[in-house]
């Protein structure tokens, strides 16, 4: 264990919890049971899905040729790339390495930028060419009804996205606040927190890419 | 009994400004907001309940037109549903007690429990907006196609249910995560209090079946306004997959709402009896059997929509399921009054009013779960008043009994026994009135939710109706007496009923973290050897 690389604020544990260790334990399971709901909001989405796919099995395959393979396995090596540097930022806070955490963070938050910034540019496409939402769509294609797997794609890549966004904002007030000492060997909670919810948004991701760009 | 300790400050004392109340991390201080605004609210739907009942004394239009009938239903069913009976018992009573029974100083995350009172108070806004702004006539289960075509305030009111459903799994994540990891020493899971207990399988079902109802109803707003189709057939949406969600959220929610009434009626019955609760075990995992079973049971809802008659077949079974923990904790409370010496004070009659009406309801449910005589009565107001005697005869009765059990120590006064005792009777009275009645009419053919009927209903009708006054009256006589009780009342002993949860050996009403020392268990919970005799 290193001495820390900054002035550390010390942490104090909150009136009704008996020690630290607690108070990290209850963090941490409350985080789990969040996760928990998060996967039941999204388990829906995948039901609707699972729904539509059994219902138009030749409207997906049709479907899925429009979306660009490419760039989304391109996204998908960003976020799992993501997901370690989170994992090194974790770690080092831990070990009271403030600067490097706080590089780790920062290039957390500049690939889940880039991640935005393809799908910008995959969403713009779709929007081109009039792939959208069943009201507004129309697009090129045989299939009748086209419209509901846009419906669909545009909703839960969307609702992913907005995750993505939250995202950036929790690791830039993680970086905020590591920059003032708060995080250390003996207090890292909000890191490893953002940490496990980070991952569950890359895991959300790697369920989508399979089931929209390359199921045939 | 055990004598008031002098009592220097307590948690009502102890800061003084509206700033300490609206900025409290103290669980007791939110329990006691969130009660107002429940109670807020009850009196909100009490009032669209009275309206619509008055509508239907007569055959046509009385005072209001079909639509603005539709939409009071709507608004009652809604406001009833969401900002009433979900959070009534977990975020009041819940609140205010589940520390205090576990022992522990608050909730695990007292910052958490605040954003859920103004995540509730916020959804409350979208609520009141959407009755102003032209209240959403689709009834309080939003089916689409037509929830996604009408002209009305659909999303505002829906969006209220989304985030009041937020608020709702703020208060089951914190319930969870304190009963797991806030234990005092000794505090093992078989030496928790059955409130408690209830609080948990109750927590559980919040936390896993409320996301379902938010996508849903995101879903559902994403259908207005961008029409994404999937729930619209003429895109090849699929309007049935929309009362799978919604039921698959709000069958479970019903156990929301019955499960903490249950754990009320474990605490009453016992400190009432004067003797340890009958089955400890089993009541305790009869909680849990009904909230696993509670998620397998959504298609009852859905006989008449075209799912497979397997399906059917399969959901029904499960909803047989229910019937047998329900009983479980019945015979158990039963067997606990077998030879106690029973007090019958407000709480008790409470009690054995939830008793009587919780099984009219839950024998009137077994009838519709089976196939054949739900396809006949689905949709009647047999189904309207076998809900309500579940949920206002067993939710709402046990609500008002644990008020009463837990006023002294909330509140730290002593109401009148007479006037409740009055109140009481207006109440059981009106109640089956009201909807006894509707049983008859249910069973005769009349179909719910229709503003106009055939003459032959007019005489039940019209007795249903002067039966909601009996009921107004009930509740009126109550807040009048609780009101005063605050103002007059005489002060409260730290335990009036010789109760032996952990909540009565702190002062009347508690000092800020409950407790002066962090209590030790060392024995079981209602072990009420040589209390009484």
């Amino acid at each position: 264990m290193t001495a820390p690389d900054r002035p550390i604020q010390p942490h104090h544990v909150a009136h009704h919890f008996g020690n630290a260790k607690q108070e990290f334990e209850a963090a941490k399971f409350g985080m789990w049971l969040f996760l928990i709901t998060e996967l039941l909001f999204f388990g829906a989405l995948f039901v609707a899905y699972a729904v539509f796919r059994w219902k138009y099995p030749e409207m997906f395959v049709e479907a899925h040729r429009i979306l660009s393979w490419k760039m989304g396995a391109f996204n998908t090596l960003v976020l799992i790339v993501s997901s370690f540097t989170i994992v090194m930022a974790v770690h080092a806070v831990q070990t009271n390495r403030q600067k490097m955490a706080q590089w780790y963070l920062g290039t957390t938050a500049a690939l889940a930028g880039v991640f935005l910034v393809v799908k910008y540019f995959e969403y713009m496409e779709k929007i081109h060419h009039g792939y959208l939402p069943a009201k507004f769509f129309s697009g090129m294609g045989t299939s009748e009804h086209l419209h509901l797997f846009f419906g669909m794609y545009f909703t839960m890549t969307g609702i992913h996205g907005l995750h993505v966004v939250i995202g950036i904002g929790l690791i830039l007030w993680l970086m905020r606040r590591n920059q003032k000492g708060h995080f250390y060997s003996g207090f890292f909670t909000p890191v490893e927190m953002v940490g496990l919810y980070w991952h569950f948004v890359d895991l959300v991701w790697i369920f989508l890419f399979p089931l929209f760009y390359l199921v045939g | 009994m055990s004598e008031s300790t002098p009592a220097t400050s307590n948690y009502l004392t102890v800061s003084t400004g509206w700033r300490s109340w609206l900025l409290t991390l103290d669980h007791k201080r939110i329990g006691i907001m969130y009660l107002v605004f429940i109670v807020l609210s009850f009196g909100l739907g009490g009032f669209f309940a009275l309206a619509l009942r008055l509508e239907l004394l007569n055959p046509g239009k009385l005072l209001f037109t079909a639509k603005q009938y539709n939409q009071i239903f709507t608004l009652h069913g809604a406001i009833m549903t969401f900002l009433f009976i979900i959070p009534s018992i977990p975020a009041s009573l819940g609140n205010f007690i589940l520390p205090m029974q576990l022992g522990a100083k608050d909730v695990a995350f007292p910052r958490l429990n605040l954003a859920s009172l103004y995540v509730y108070v916020l959804g409350a806004c979208f609520c009141v907006y959407s009755m102003i702004a032209g209240a959403a006539d689709t009834g309080w289960t939003f089916y689409t196609p037509y929830s996604s075509t009408t002209s009305t305030s659909v999303i505002s009111m829906t969006l209220g249910a989304f985030i009041l459903g937020f608020s709702s799994i703020f208060t089951g994540l914190n319930f969870i995560v304190t009963i797991h990891k806030l234990r005092p020493p000794g505090m093992t899971w078989f030496r928790m209090p059955l409130f408690t207990w209830s609080l948990y399988a109750t927590a559980i079902i919040q936390v896993l079946a409320t996301p379902v109802l938010g996508i849903t109803i995101l879903l559902l707003v994403l259908e207005r306004l961008v029409g994404i189709g999937i729930f619209d057939p003429a895109l090849g949406g699929d309007p049935v997959l929309f009362q799978h969600f919604f039921w698959f959220y709000s069958h479970p929610a019903v156990y929301i709402m019955i499960l903490p009434a249950m754990g009320i009626m474990s605490e009453v019955v016992t400190a009432f009896s004067g003797r340890k609760i009958f089955g400890y075990r089993l009541i305790a995992l009869s909680s849990l059997a009904i909230a696993i079973i509670s998620f397998l049971v959504w298609g009852h809802h859905l006989f008449v929509s075209g799912q497979s008659d397997y399906a059917a077949v399969i959901f029904s079974f499960l909803t047989y399921l229910v019937s047998i923990p329900s009983a479980v904790k019945v015979f158990n409370w039963v067997a606990t009054m077998y030879r106690g010496s029973i007090d019958l004070r407000a709480p008790f009659l409470y009690f054995l009013a939830f008793l009587f009406m919780f099984c009219v309801g839950g024998f009137t449910g077994v009838m519709l779960a089976s196939l054949s005589l739900d396809v006949h009565l689905h949709d009647t107001y047999f189904v309207v008043a076998h809900f309500h005697y579940v949920m206002v005869g067993g939710t709402t009765i046990a609500f008002i009994s644990g008020l009463h059990y837990w006023w002294p120590k909330m509140i730290g006064k002593m109401y009148s026994e007479f006037w409740a005792f009055v109140a009481w009777a207006f109440i059981m009275v009106g109640f089956n009135m009201t909807f006894f009645t509707q049983f008859l009419l249910g069973s005769k053919g009349m179909p719910r939710r229709y503003y106009n009927y055939l003459d032959q209903f007019q005489p039940l009708h019209a007795f249903s109706t002067s039966g909601t006054w009996v009921l107004a009256i009930g509740f009126l006589i109550m807040a009048f007496y609780l009101i005063d009780s605050i103002l007059n009342g005489p002060p409260a002993p730290d335990n009036p009923w010789g109760a032996r949860t952990l909540e009565w050996q702190s002062q009347s009403p508690p000092i800020t973290e409950n407790f002066v020392d962090t209590p030790v268990i060392a024995s079981e919970p209602y072990d009420y050897t040589g209390a009484r005799s």
